[in-house]
């Protein structure tokens, strides 16, 4: 059975339109799950509902969100505020507002095992040094002692992946976690997010705009358009053969480095207006009932 | 009255009293108001400002129309009536300046505090299960206290204005107690014949107010790891 299943997920502003529309996916113990869609599509809305940490200004209407088997939607707070914590973590798209920038590295690696899990200190100074030199951090003894302000952007995001392995959790949610990055940090980060993943067999939500991350990190995929699946596919068989639509224009607007004279693709009107009805159409059906 | 000389090097007042010995007598009252009143108003407005500013929803809707209302009172005309009513005295200056300056911290540090629980660093928090206090305490305040040591410090200069100024229209302690405003109040009636009575107090509170908020910008350097 999948670990995380969402069921018919629909989020909407308070009083406002929908943001999500009855979205459903699945990902498997171990298993990457690619979540790309353009902006506002509700990529990031999923993985933050997945994890409890939606803005107050948004409800969700309907639909179940099954951790390990259990919807967390039905949950008391505090129940579901420990079992995500317990096993799911976030891997955020911004390493600069992502560390607080008033603690030390270490603290913010170990009080959260300390406090909340009930780990011993030297355990989980222990375990924050591993980690640390397992993401290829070359000084972690000087690296649990910094400030946020005082390491790059790269080092800081190897930082909270380190973090977000410490609780050694099932599922892992990344919120396009190489946006922030220079390009040629971007490559190695995603590498060591693959691997740690592979090591660890931590399943993984990632969310990206990036087909290129897709085909290089995930297995399976969801694209999203107005908050709803447009498709659920492999990462193989999207590649190869688009179904809808609209994936097809996605993959077709990905700029291609090896035929430079093709230029950029834009996502045609025609296309657009497909998926539009489909929403519009679904609008429909959920307003008659 | 006399001018400077040795034994009175500040010069004596009306009543032949020592113009040095009564500012150092009055900063008794000064500084007492400064820190109590002061610490006290911060603790008061930084708590409801964390607190709104942080857990938001109703509680936000409580402080910030609390705070509306508060702003809409005229300060001075507010602290007269509050010394009339409870009587002049150390604690009703006190009372006065934390009921009227609380706002101050109040709206600094909520608008503070909802910029920091924007971060990800919250959110991050948050999913790794620790509760809305825990993260107010752990995660917010050490990032908003830098604002709440240098406010706390401007608030202390203007705790010492106040009570100058209580004093100064004769609403502050018992009129036997030399106070910085009571001497400005009466060396402004000598001015031409004996300026030290009121210049020396006027240049102590400007420089007490003064060194109030340089402190502020010493400790928030301190206090920031960015600037440390």
């Amino acid at each position: 059975m999948s670990f995380l299943s969402i069921r018919n997920l629909s989020v909407r502003l308070k009083k406002g339109p929908p943001l999500l529309r009855r979205v459903s996916l699945e990902v498997a113990a171990g298993e990457v799950r690619g979540l790309v869609g353009e902006s506002g599509a509700g990529k990031s809305m999923i993985g933050k509902a997945v994890l409890g940490i939606l803005p107050p200004s948004v409800e969700v209407t309907e639909g179940e969100i099954l951790l390990d088997g259990v919807d967390l939607l039905r949950l008391p707070i505090a129940e579901r505020r420990r079992r995500i914590g317990a096993s799911a973590a976030l891997i955020p798209q911004d390493p600069l507002t992502a560390l607080n920038p008033s603690h030390r590295i270490g603290p913010q690696i170990t009080d959260r095992l300390v406090d909340i899990l009930g780990w011993t200190r030297a355990d989980a100074e222990a375990r924050a040094r591993a980690l640390l030199a397992e993401v290829q951090i070359p000084d972690p003894d000087r690296v649990l002692r910094s400030y946020p302000h005082e390491l790059s952007g790269g080092m800081r995001q190897r930082v909270l992946i380190a973090s977000a392995f410490a609780a050694e959790p099932k599922l892992i949610v990344a919120d396009e976690p190489t946006t922030a990055l220079d390009v040629t940090v971007q490559k190695q980060i995603l590498k060591l997010i693959a691997g740690m993943q592979a090591r660890h067999g931590t399943a993984l939500l990632f969310v990206t705009h990036d087909l290129g991350v897709v085909s290089k990190v995930c297995q399976k995929l969801s694209v999203l358009y107005a908050g709803m699946v447009v498709e659920d596919t492999s990462v193989a068989d999207f590649f190869a053969a688009p179904r809808h639509p609209y994936s097809a224009a996605l993959l077709a607007a990905t700029p291609k480095y090896t035929d430079p004279s093709a230029g950029l693709q834009p996502v045609p009107d025609t296309v657009i207006a497909t998926v539009q009805a489909e929403v519009a159409a679904f609008d429909r059906g959920t307003a008659r009932g | 009255m006399q001018g400077t000389e040795p034994g009175y090097w500040l010069g004596t007042d009306s009543l032949g009293r020592d113009v040095l010995s009564r500012i150092l007598h009055g900063a008794r009252v000064a500084l007492a108001v400064a820190l109590v009143a002061g610490t006290i108003t911060c603790l008061v407005g930084a708590t409801l400002g964390l607190m709104a500013g942080f857990l938001r929803g109703w509680v936000d809707m409580v402080i910030s129309r609390l705070i509306d209302i508060w702003m809409a009172f005229p300060p001075v005309l507010f602290s007269i009536l509050l010394i009339a009513v409870l009587g002049p005295g150390l604690w009703s200056i006190i009372i006065a300046i934390v009921v009227i300056d609380w706002t101050r911290f109040a709206r600094v540090i909520r608008a503070e505090a909802m910029a920091q629980g924007a971060m990800d660093y919250v959110a991050s928090a948050r999913v790794a299960g620790r509760g809305r206090i825990g993260t107010m305490l752990r995660e917010i305040l050490p990032n908003v206290l830098p604002t709440i040591v240098v406010l706390l410090t401007l608030e202390m200069g203007i705790a010492v204005i106040v009570e100058a100024i209580l004093s100064f229209v004769n609403l502050s302690i018992s009129t036997d107690d030399p106070t910085w405003g009571g001497m400005i109040a009466e060396g402004r009636t000598s001015v031409h014949q004996a300026w030290w009575v009121l210049v020396f107090p006027l240049i102590t509170l400007f420089l007490t107010v003064l060194s109030f908020s340089q402190l502020g910008e010493g400790l928030k350097d301190r206090f920031d790891p960015v600037l440390r």
